[in-house]
């Protein structure tokens, strides 16, 4: 009686956690295989189990907007991901000079985080259409002949995605790095000091270099956002002018959804898998093995 | 002696220029909030003959009065409070449920470790990253089956699903911390596995789980993929309504009732923020796995 009673403590552990093992087999993984049966059948506007080998990839692979969809996202993800970093270092460089109002000043870098993507693509949708906007407001000062019309210039609307995005996450980077500065010792930069380096010199050399494993950390978020970016673009610019912010995140939406070919969209979801994949397991796998 | 006033001088100068540096920044920073505010209280008129960072003139409610209950949206002409109200009815059961079940989950993984609860821990990690393009038709089908597509309770079980990876996380995380020998010496005295949780963990519980509840209240009210996909016209959320709304073709655009219905829809995140930014600031670095 006694050891069945202990056998049913050991146990509940285990029953705690046994939904969540359910959900994560048959709603993570479960789905991604059910997906991938999905890409290799013929089906359209409902599922069919038909097999039908890898067509649906030969397709994709054929197809001309998916080609630009991912160039967009090389495009989208590098130059956000660059700048990002860039002005998130310098504002985490720049707070960490042991600035008065800092509380303020993060506060204020920060917020857009907290909004919604729908929100805030609203408003700079606003601010960059031409006839209302920034080329407006500077017409008005004066200078006539001034012209910004990114958002529906075909050549350019993937740029005004990638300032609107930028000003959302740069706080975010800001954030983590000044997480990092605030984590060096600073005997080694006291003693480069008394030598005589100089502060920038002094940030390149010996400060920069030590934030490497926060900067991995940020980069890999920052490409995981740029691959799963999608309400931004929709309230922005819908994919257009034409097809030239379209990326896969979009794309994927589109053909299953609005185009009904779902076999061809659930084959665009897989593509987009292996691409987080790619980056993502290798870095979990790193930070699972330094906690250990 | 000259050198050094000379460096002070410099030093002084260099801190000025960050101050600058670090307000101008504020400023672009604060822009966009700045245009939403203003342009929600001017006329149509005056948006039109004005320029994007004039004050108004004269200020009107009449775009607020118009986002909140008179702006058509869909078929409706009810303003954006019915979803508003939707994203209510998702967001808080959501966002209670997924944090209990992550500090029980947390709870098992750092303190009640089995065999194979490393890897099972492992795999659900995984879960938080993946694009959720890869889930989205058979969860459509599913929710199908269930009878529960396009209702209130399809968007809250997924994102009670795809939010207990995130949970479960920040909790597993937080109790590691906590030592280990206290936990031992309450098992020594004979308390049992809720008892503990109950007696040592959950009085000092209170800032994760307010990490935990401002994490997943701005995730769940700002999502727009899951919303878009598995609402009908009535229980759509707020950020798919105000796409609606700003995206609409077939009526004049009224670019003040779209601001102020966009701050209607961020309020109650930027407020959460305002309030407890401490606690957002830690969600996002548990987020970055630390």
């Amino acid at each position: 009686m006694k050891s069945k009673l202990k056998f049913l403590e050991d146990s509940i552990p285990k029953l705690i956690v046994t939904p969540t093992f359910l959900i994560m087999v048959i709603f993570i993984y479960g789905f991604i295989f059910w997906n991938f049966i999905l890409s290799l059948t013929n089906s359209k506007i409902l599922p069919l189990y038909t097999f039908a080998g890898l067509k649906q990839y030969f397709a994709l692979f054929n197809n001309m907007k998916w080609w630009l969809a991912m160039e967009n996202l090389l495009i989208f993800s590098s130059l956000f991901i660059g700048f990002c970093l860039l002005f998130g270092l310098l504002l985490a460089i720049f707070i960490d000079q042991k600035i008065r109002f800092e509380g303020i000043f993060r506060t204020i870098y920060l917020y857009p985080m907290a909004l919604s993507f729908i929100a805030t693509g609203t408003v700079w949708q606003w601010m960059l259409n031409p006839g209302f906007g920034l080329e407006n407001f500077m017409i008005q000062m004066g200078f006539e002949n001034f012209t910004f019309d990114w958002i529906v210039d075909s050549e350019m609307a993937i740029y005004t995605i990638i300032i609107a995005a930028v000003w959302q996450s740069t706080g975010f980077v800001m954030v983590l790095l000044l997480a990092g500065l605030r984590g060096i010792s600073h005997e080694v930069i006291n003693a480069a000091k008394i030598d005589g380096a100089s502060m920038p010199r002094i940030y390149w050399k010996i400060i920069i270099p030590q934030l490497g494993p926060v900067f991995f950390s940020a980069v890999i978020i920052l490409l995981h956002l740029a691959i799963k970016t999608f309400d931004l673009v929709i309230v922005m610019t819908k994919g257009g002018p034409g097809f030239s912010t379209v990326l896969p995140s979009i794309f994927m939406f589109d053909y299953s959804f609005a185009r009904n070919k779902l076999a061809f969209g659930a084959s665009s979801a897989m593509i987009m898998l292996f691409f987080v994949m790619i980056f993502v397991v290798p870095y979990l796998y790193r930070e699972l093995r330094k906690n250990s | 002696m000259i050198g050094s006033a000379k460096e002070k001088v410099l030093s002084q100068l260099s801190r000025v220029f960050i101050y600058i540096l670090l307000f101008i920044c504020a400023v672009y920073f604060l822009l966009p909030i700045f245009v939403m505010i203003i342009t929600s209280l001017k006329d149509i008129d005056e948006i039109k003959n004005g320029n994007l960072l004039a004050l108004p003139e004269t200020i009107t409610f009449q775009p607020w009065i118009e986002a909140w209950g008179e702006a058509r949206i869909g078929p409706k002409a009810e303003g954006i409070k019915p979803y508003f109200v939707n994203s209510i009815l998702i967001t808080v059961p959501a966002v209670l449920i997924s944090c209990i079940i992550g500090a029980l989950n947390g709870y098992v993984f750092s303190k009640w470790k089995f065999k194979g609860s490393e890897v099972f821990f492992s795999l659900l990690l995984f879960g938080c990253f993946i694009p959720f393009q890869v889930v989205l038709l058979p969860m459509s089908q599913t929710i199908g089956m269930m009878g529960i597509s396009g209702s209130v309770f399809g968007l809250i079980f997924v994102h009670v699903i795809y939010g207990t990876a995130f949970t479960t996380l920040f909790f597993r995380n937080f109790y590691v911390s906590i030592p280990t020998e206290l936990i031992n010496a309450a098992k020594i005295d004979g308390a049992g596995f809720f008892r503990i949780f109950y007696k040592i963990l959950l009085p000092v519980s209170l800032p994760i789980f307010m990490v935990c509840i401002i994490w997943q209240m701005t995730q769940i009210w700002n999502e727009f993929l899951f919303g878009i996909t598995f609402s009908d016209a009535d229980t759509q959320p707020v950020t798919v309504a105000l796409n609606n709304l700003v995206n609409s073709t077939s009526t004049v655009k009224k670019y003040n009732v779209d601001m102020a219905a966009a701050l209607i829809a961020v309020a109650p995140t930027l407020i959460a923020y305002i309030i407890s930014g401490k606690y957002f600031v830690k969600g996002l670095m548990a987020g970055a796995v630390k």
